[in-house]
């Protein structure tokens, strides 16, 4: 019997395993140092804020493994030999497989800053990220987050919501500028602020000082040299593809391990997936490496496929990512950059409390509606990828935008105000023609 | 800001403890007028066995006095067993029963007391629920300043609502109920019932465990934290005691009754009882946390307009129109009750106060056969049983608002599923059989089917299901369970809900997509132990017979992927699985 062996047991593993099983009888085993069972990784800060409890974060109860014949070893891979096939675990054991699958994962980025590696400095990504924080969080007087992002807002809410102050050092001169459009960038800044969280924008980190036993005690900024007292610096300018431990191997490395459009590594049997996959033929307009959960979802049942011998190409479809920021919901459909390109639109609504908005792209000459921003009001990902798809016209989606709302009931719709933003922009006299509803959207969706 | 608060919550600790301490204090003063006895020979007896004991026209402690007033009745009860029958006199009009026990204690106790509490009832109602109401409200209003939005920070890190061990739950259960039985054996001095209960409950374990395989599924997610929280279980204790004593022990909760007698007099014009005291507290309650409930959910409409509703419906139709109804010589009824949660709608003694009491009673009854017979399949089918769960009812509208705070401590375990559709669908074949056999009984003027008799058949319901699960395990288990015990694994009413919603409505809670990250906060705040994100992270739609729509799901999610709505669509296809798969065989889409 043939036995897959996948190295990380987080969204992409898991989904690897899951699909393997759906599909073939063979024998699986997952291997990770991180956990004995695999959780949400999202959901890390909700642990930290006291909404849920680790066991909660566990997507499937702990005999789903057994039951479904999947293996669990908890230990952690030092060394593969990919001519033996075969892997050298820390427990001086080692294991066989016929096929391998790489969930490695990311690590978070160090740049080389003064004092990166002092106790009381740390990432948040793993498990163990946590524990460190939480480990440093009693009687905690300030808390330093030096990078802005997703990670970064998701750390200083977390050390927030036990009530320790919070100091954000974020490059860029509005929040996350580099992926947001301005706008919407210059609304989130604002919301940071009004949270109470010292958010200071265009600065970087200068050093981590020691407080003489070799634990952090202070910052300082980088272009003002002032120093910030603190008990814990955060670092969380991004995460990288944690594979610099087979970097001495023939496996094909770049930032990530270089995979083919069937997520197929440089040496036969060998697989890499998720945050540390880097793809050789991205589809147009993506990047080659897109550390996101959906993308590690659909990377491990593309892969079970392959696997199981019915080998597709990945494909991840149309763009669609989401997060929160403090309290505004976002969710992203289609290619939406920080800029638009000049042969583009962009539609912009705002509402007056700032924190709702809605933007959405399309081609100036034909109409192409091309995707959806959406801040503080959630819109159906079927009924937006299906517009995107099918390249319908701005008109057309304007009128029809109810469809699109999947803001719960009671809740205020603002469609009208959206194709009134439009028509005055434009001159036109557009009606709003669809409200909110389910069985509409379902016809649309169908039809 | 946090002073006003702290103050709050100072005040409302002191109210509890005034609340709890006032049980004891004052004097009882039996004198010849206040004896209790529905003829003059029960009366007299009582006088006679009292003046034997030495008790008439003497002060005694409160609580003393009701074991003394007991043993009193004990002998008066056997002085009686000897006494003559004279012609045309009733056996029990001489004899006194065991079941009068109770109601004399009560009456005797409540006629003779005397102390601060019966001397200035409106500064002791003003001390304990109006401190209480005050301090509640210092707590809770300055929350309307927050910034809206989700407000679970800190939950599990509360002694209050993080949960129990699940060993410790276990053993709170595993207690409650066999205690349940053995009073339920001392009280009915009778041993078949709780037996069947027994047999019935160990056949449901063995199905769950055995034939279900659910002995290996050991569950790993139930509400189970790292540390017990030992608040919660002081809360529940406390609860728990509350309920035995307003159920079974009324005498002993006289004084809060007592204060509660000039409200009652304005309302109905009569004396208060221990269900005119729930009924308030109950409804104070709705209020003071569906307030709460406000403040939390600031920004979602949705929770806003169903809170409102639940306290509304509490308050007028629960306690306000049953009480003003009886002051208008109707009688009490509460319009939006229906069988089978109200167990007792077709018990002889309703039928007969609905069709026979006159007035508005023959349309009580014509409007509670209405809603179970053409509202429940109607609105149900339109809404889902959120229309009347999360809207409407009583026991809901208590699980939404003080319930709140626990709902997180739902068991989402396999195993906990399975319990729970035995135990809930046993309950309503239970409420089914046992109301068939009273109209049996009541059209045939029978008291005995088979080797069942009727009113053994009543009792026990109303004891097991009706008071032990229904009140001291629904309400009590708040803190240990969470706040749809009840409605999760015992109401008929619910069952019966939940089974129109399963096969013929157009309810479902929608997953958006692909968005799903598994982060888990839908299933951890639902209260009916849904394991939502089961469902969501395949793109699946959601469409349990347990799920009461509560919409908590829908607000907790940080990525917009759950929404709660009616559509036009109800083919078998509410539930298709699998809707993220990327793989060719199904692009994104939704399924109706």
């Amino acid at each position: 019997m043939s036995h897959t062996i996948i190295i990380g047991n987080g969204i992409a593993g898991t989904s690897a395993a899951r699909w393997i099983r759906k599909l073939s009888d063979q024998k699986i085993t997952i291997i990770s140092s991180e956990s004995q069972h695999f959780f949400s990784r999202t959901a890390l800060m909700y642990i930290y804020m006291g909404h849920m409890r680790y066991e909660d974060t566990k997507p499937y109860e702990d005999w789903f493994w057994s039951k479904n014949r999947i293996d669990l070893v908890q230990d952690h891979v030092t060394a593969v030999d990919f001519e033996n096939k075969m892997l050298s675990l820390q427990s001086n054991s080692t294991i066989q497989y016929d096929n391998l699958i790489l969930a490695l994962g990311s690590k978070s980025n160090k740049f080389g800053w003064p004092g990166q590696d002092l106790e009381g400095v740390g990432g948040l990504y793993h498990l163990q990220d946590l524990e460190n924080m939480e480990k440093y969080s009693k009687g905690l007087k300030r808390a330093v987050v030096c990078g802005g992002g997703l990670i970064g807002i998701e750390m200083a809410e977390m050390f927030h919501s036990r009530h320790i102050p919070v100091t954000m050092l974020v490059r860029e001169s509005d929040y996350w500028n580099n992926v947001l459009p301005p706008e919407e960038s210059a609304m989130i800044s604002q919301h940071i602020l009004k949270s109470d969280i010292d958010l200071r924008l265009g600065v970087n980190l200068g050093e981590i000082k020691n407080d003489g036993t070799g634990r952090a005690c202070a910052v300082t900024v980088k272009e003002t040299g002032e120093e910030i007292e603190c008990g814990y610096v955060g670092l969380t300018a991004g995460v990288s593809p944690n594979v610099g431990w087979l970097k001495e191997t023939n496996l094909s490395i770049e930032r990530g391990i270089v995979v083919d459009d069937h997520l197929q590594t440089n040496i036969p049997s060998v697989y890499a997936i998720g945050d540390c996959a880097q793809l050789k033929n991205p589809k147009p307009g993506r990047r080659n490496i897109e550390a996101i959960w959906y993308t590690g979802r659909m990377m491990g049942e593309t892969v079970a496929y392959g696997i199981c011998g019915r080998p597709v190409e990945y494909d991840p479809g149309i763009w669609f990512n989401s997060a929160k920021f403090i309290d505004i919901e976002y969710q992203v459909y289609g290619d939406m950059p920080a800029q638009h390109d000049e042969a583009t639109t962009s539609l912009f609504w705002k509402h007056s409390d700032n924190e709702k908005s809605v933007r959405i792209n399309y081609h100036t000459a034909s109409g192409e509606v091309k995707g959806f921003n959406l801040f503080g009001i959630r819109y159906r990902h079927e009924v937006c990828e299906k517009w995107i798809k099918d390249k319908t016209h701005i008109e057309e989606v304007l009128q029809n935008l109810g469809l699109a709302n999947f803001d719960p009931e009671f809740f205020k719709q603002y469609e009208k105000e959206i194709v009134d933003a439009y028509n005055h922009t434009t001159g036109k006299k557009l009606q709003l023609k669809q409200k909110r509803g389910l069985a509409k959207a379902l016809a649309f969706l169908k039809g | 800001m946090k002073i006003i608060q702290n103050i709050g919550l100072l005040l409302f600790v002191v109210a509890i403890l005034l609340f709890t301490i006032m049980l004891g204090i004052g004097n009882q003063r039996l004198t010849e007028e206040n004896i209790p006895g529905k003829t003059p020979a029960h009366k007299a007896a009582i006088a006679e066995a009292a003046n034997a004991e030495g008790i008439l026209n003497k002060d005694i402690g409160n609580i003393e006095f009701i074991s003394v007033f007991g043993k009193v009745l004990k002998k008066a009860q056997q002085n009686q067993l000897n006494v003559p029958i004279p012609d045309g006199v009733g056996e029990w009009d001489i004899k006194i029963g065991d079941w009068e026990i109770g109601g004399y204690t009560s009456a005797a106790v409540k006629k003779s007391a005397n102390g601060p509490v019966q001397e200035n009832p409106i500064l002791w109602l003003l001390l304990t629920f109006g401190l209480a109401i005050l301090g509640g409200l210092l707590f809770i209003i300055p929350k309307f300043y927050e910034h809206p939005g989700i407000k679970n920070n800190g939950i599990y890190h509360d002694s209050l609502t993080r949960g129990l061990k699940l060993n410790i739950r276990s053993l709170f259960l595993g207690a409650t109920i066999l205690g349940m039985l053995v009073f339920g054996f001392l009280k009915y001095q009778n041993l078949f019932w709780p037996l069947v209960t027994l047999v019935v409950g160990g056949f449901i374990y063995y199905l769950v465990f055995y034939r279900e395989n659910s002995k290996q599924n050991t569950p790993q997610r139930s509400a189970s934290p790292i540390h017990t929280g030992w608040l919660g279980v002081l809360a529940g204790i406390y609860l728990i005691a509350f309920y035995i004593l307003l159920y079974w022990f009324p005498a002993y909760i006289n004084n809060w009754i007592d204060m509660v007698d000039p409200v009652s007099k304005k309302l109905s014009g009569g004396d208060a009882s221990n269900w005119f005291l729930y009924g308030l507290m109950y409804t104070v309650i709705v209020i003071v946390m569906g307030i709460r409930m406000l403040t939390k959910y600031q920004h979602n409409t949705y929770q806003k307009v169903r809170t409102f509703s639940v306290m509304f419906f509490q308050t007028a139709f629960a306690f306000l129109i049953p009480e003003i109804l009886v002051r208008l010589n109707q009688p009490w009824f509460d319009f939006k009750n229906m069988w089978p949660l109200d167990y007792d709608f077709f018990f002889s003694f309703n039928i007969q106060d609905l069709l026979y009491g006159g007035g508005l009673g023959p349309f009580m009854f014509f409007w509670g056969i209405l809603l179970f017979v053409i509202g429940v399949p109607l609105f149900t089918y339109l809404y889902g049983k959120r229309w009347y769960c999360s809207w409407v009812c009583g026991c809901g509208g208590l699980a939404e608002t003080m319930g709140d705070p626990f709902r997180q401590l739902s068991d989402k375990s396999l195993r906990a599923w399975k319990y729970e559709r035995y135990i809930i669908h046993g309950v309503l074949v239970f409420a089914i059989v046992m109301t068939l056999m009273v109209i049996y009984a009541f059209v045939f003027e029978r008291s005995q089917i088979l080797i069942f008799n009727v009113e053994n058949v009543k009792a026990w319901y109303g004891f097991l299901i009706g008071s032990a699960f229904a009140g001291v395990v629904g309400t009590g288990f708040y803190p240990l369970m969470g706040n749809r015990t009840w409605c999760r694994f015992g109401c008929p009413l619910a069952a019966y809900l939940g089974l129109v919603q399963r096969f013929k409505s157009k309810f479902r809670i929608t997953t958006n997509g692909g968005q799903c990250i598994s982060c888990g906060n839908c299933s951890t705040y639902c209260e009916m132990g849904i394991d939502v994100r089961s469902y969501a992270q395949k793109g699946q739609n959601i469409v349990r017979s347990s799920c009461v729509g509560c919409g908590v799901c829908a607000a907790v999610c940080p990525r917009g992927v759950l929404r709660l709505e009616n559509g036009s669509d109800d083919g078998g296809s509410r539930t298709e699985e699998l809707r993220t798969i990327h793989i060719s065989e199904g692009e994104v889409k939704m399924l109706g």
